[in-house]
């Protein structure tokens, strides 16, 4: 069995959601993603999304594409993410999950990199604008070598279109709280929980919900709905202040 | 594989390997629905009888087909004709595509249109078929070319347009693109956006052609006429790749030489260009899979060109496949020889072209003293040229 589906077998039997916190690889320097993602364990995260930095993220609001710039801005590549993880999993066996955009993953090659990610230690990968309609290549090469690949769904997803990416995610299926980009604001309404329900009504698969969680009561609220709750946005903004990101993570953990 | 009993593009974009959609989850259903709202309404007569009459009596079409004499003598060699799409409306074919998107927008019940703008033609051309449908509208433009295109910036507000400024990245057109499509992920059950040329997610590389496709249509009619016969060669810039398509669609049985001109910049071992075929590699971007100026950890790389509308990274993922099957060729025309020919065509007809549309007349400059004399060239003449006075004067150290 996996880390990512491990992790939330445990939760589920302890009758807790998943902590998933997102930093951008490399930001605000290469040498301290590590650190933070240390630190991000020890404030009770259970999985960590990690940011490939691309040139044009344009699922991304003004917190987010400013972290990418920053990453860009410090020789961070796909390639280098890769060595990070393969870093960081000397010491850690926290599931890690790579967020990167299509085209760095195209470029690379798409069966070098699902395995360069795999031996690197990577469980699964977001790729927020690749549907599953074009991705038949990745998923094939993600089975063979054992790699998660978490697909996207939105308010204005059709039954139809949740079905697909109900089928072609493994690990968990990511729920996109709002129609818009990471940094908005979280709006708890019917159709998100409609939403929800007739997804899980759909599969047994672990849904995780993101985009404008920024605080413990969003958290909380989200929590309440879905197996997991995934915050990037208010962290990103925290460690590109310069401060610590502790007292928020922390504080998230005990909301969820 | 056999391309002949495949239908392209094929029900999801595909042209070949190229297109497709490569976009958030959040807007797959629009997408969807913007297809299928095409694919309605292309057929539907009320559409295509209100669509007709505007194109006539608001756009000005047919926008004639010019015998280019002086220029022909000039440069010796084939007679050349100039497709004037700088006489439709707001001064480009830009609103071939504007105005029918905003008409189908309309229908689909949307309240506000969106759009990107380098040059800011399109801009402008969204605006006015925003004004003209009675739709709300917002324009995003990279702060770089807010400030080289001024007046355009003004038009588009005297038009009632909100003109947003991009001001992240490279502040120019390919921004601007990814602003439209974070306001449309965000906005997206009231919103249309109005993409401006032959790229991005299906049904836009598709839907944009058939709009643009008229200009094909009028010439092929009208050098006929003139002629008495099909011309011998096609030529027009290729920014996205919309006038070019809209040129060639009509011709591509006929088996006419068609060449596409890319921006060539400073040249390109300058690696200062936007010449996608000559400088770049398949890659996803915006969209839709296609030729891009990237490096290699897959970054997207930035452009240059004098000529605003040709400065873009990327090109519609028809145009890499009718390149495949050697149907179009592409080359490449430096900053300085499109500025050379933007001088020339004033000079010699008359008329000052959009820096765009110079380096159509720069490639033929080269190649027509080497054709026959009764051969034709028809040239896309895709834009004029008030937009760019501004900066030609600037770039030739005058003050206006
Ligand atoms: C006059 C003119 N010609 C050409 C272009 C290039 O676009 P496309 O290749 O889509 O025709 C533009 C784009 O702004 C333009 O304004």
């Amino acid at each position: 069995m996996n880390r990512i589906e491990q992790v939330f077998r445990k939760l589920k039997k302890n009758s807790k959601k998943a902590f998933i916190p997102y930093i951008m690889a490399g930001d605000p320097a290469p040498d301290v993603t590590k650190k933070l993602v240390s630190d991000l364990e020890a404030s009770g995260a259970d999985i960590i999304e990690l940011g490939v930095p691309f040139s044009d993220p344009l699922a991304d609001g003004p917190t987010i594409q400013r972290a990418h710039e920053r990453a860009l801005h410090n020789g961070v590549t796909l390639r280098k993410v890769l060595a990070l993880v393969r870093d960081i999993r000397q010491t850690s066996q926290t599931p890690l999950i790579l967020m990167t955009y299509y085209n760095p993953v195209f470029k690379f090659g798409i069966e070098a990199f699902v395995k360069e990610a795999v031996h690197s230690g990577v469980d699964g990968v977001i790729i927020p604008d690749l549907i599953p309609d074009e991705a038949e290549e990745f998923i094939a090469f993600a089975r063979q070598y054992k790699l998660d690949t978490i697909f996207l769904l939105a308010p204005t997803s059709t039954e139809d279109r949740i079905r697909k990416v109900i089928n072609a995610s493994t690990g968990f299926i990511y729920y996109v709280s709002i129609t818009g980009i990471t940094g908005s604001k979280l709006l708890m309404d019917e159709t998100m929980k409609n939403t929800l329900t007739s997804i899980k009504q759909l599969t047994r698969k672990p849904v995780a919900v993101g985009f404008g969680i920024s605080n413990p009561e969003d958290a909380s609220a989200v929590a309440s709905v879905a197996d997991g709750v995934i915050v990037g946005s208010v962290i990103v903004k925290l460690i590109s202040e310069g401060k610590d990101i502790a007292e928020l993570t922390r504080s998230l953990r005990r909301a969820i | 594989m056999n391309t002949k009993t495949n239908k392209i593009p094929d029900s999801k974009g595909h042209f070949g390997t190229y297109g497709g959609r490569f976009v958030p989850e959040t807007l797959m259903p629009a997408l969807i629905e913007l297809e299928k709202a095409y694919r309605k309404y292309s057929r539907d007569k009320d559409f295509l009888a209100e669509l007709g009459s505007l194109q006539k009596n608001y756009i000005g079409r047919p926008t004639p087909l010019y015998f280019a004499r002086k220029l022909t003598e000039l440069i010796g060699g084939a007679k050349i004709y100039l497709k004037r799409e700088d006489l439709c409306h707001t001064g480009a074919h830009k609103i071939n595509n504007a105005l029918g998107q905003a008409l189908l927008a309309k229908r689909m019940g949307k309240k506000r249109i969106i759009a990107e703008t380098g040059a800011g033609q399109h801009g402008v051309a969204t605006a006015t078929g925003a004004a003209h449908a009675g739709l709300e509208c917002e324009i995003y433009m990279g702060s770089e070319d807010m400030r080289r295109q001024s007046l355009n910036v003004y038009k588009m507000r005297l038009l009632g347009a909100k003109v947003t400024e991009v001001n992240v990245g490279s502040k120019t057109l390919k921004d601007a693109i990814n602003e439209a499509l974070r306001d449309w992920t965000t906005n997206v059950l009231n919103t249309h956006y109005v993409l401006g040329t032959v790229f991005g997610p299906h049904p836009f590389p598709v839907m944009v052609r058939d709009f643009q496709s008229i200009i094909g249509k009028e010439a092929r009619q009208q050098i006929v006429k003139a002629e008495g016969k099909l011309p011998d060669c096609l030529i027009a810039c290729v920014g996205g790749g919309s006038n070019s398509i809209g040129l060639f669609y009509a011709f591509l049985k006929d088996n006419i030489k068609m060449i596409g001109v890319e921006a060539g910049g400073h040249g390109i071992e300058s690696g200062e260009h936007a010449a996608r075929f000559a400088g770049g590699s398949l890659g996803v971007f915006q969209g839709c899979k296609s030729y891009l100026l990237q490096n290699d950890d897959g970054n997207v790389l930035g452009t240059h060109s004098v000529s605003a509308g040709l400065d873009y990274a990327s090109v519609g993922p028809e145009h890499c496949y009718l390149r495949d099957l050697n149907k179009i060729e592409y080359t490449n025309i430096t900053d300085d020889e499109a500025l050379k020919a933007f001088e020339l065509l004033g000079n010699a007809e008359g008329i000052i072209p959009a820096l765009e549309s110079a380096h159509a007349i720069a490639h033929t400059i080269k190649i027509a003293p080497a054709m026959p004399k009764h051969s034709v060239i028809i040239i896309n003449l895709s834009g004029r040229g008030d937009k760019d006075v501004q900066e030609v004067a600037k770039i030739k150290g005058i003050t206006l």
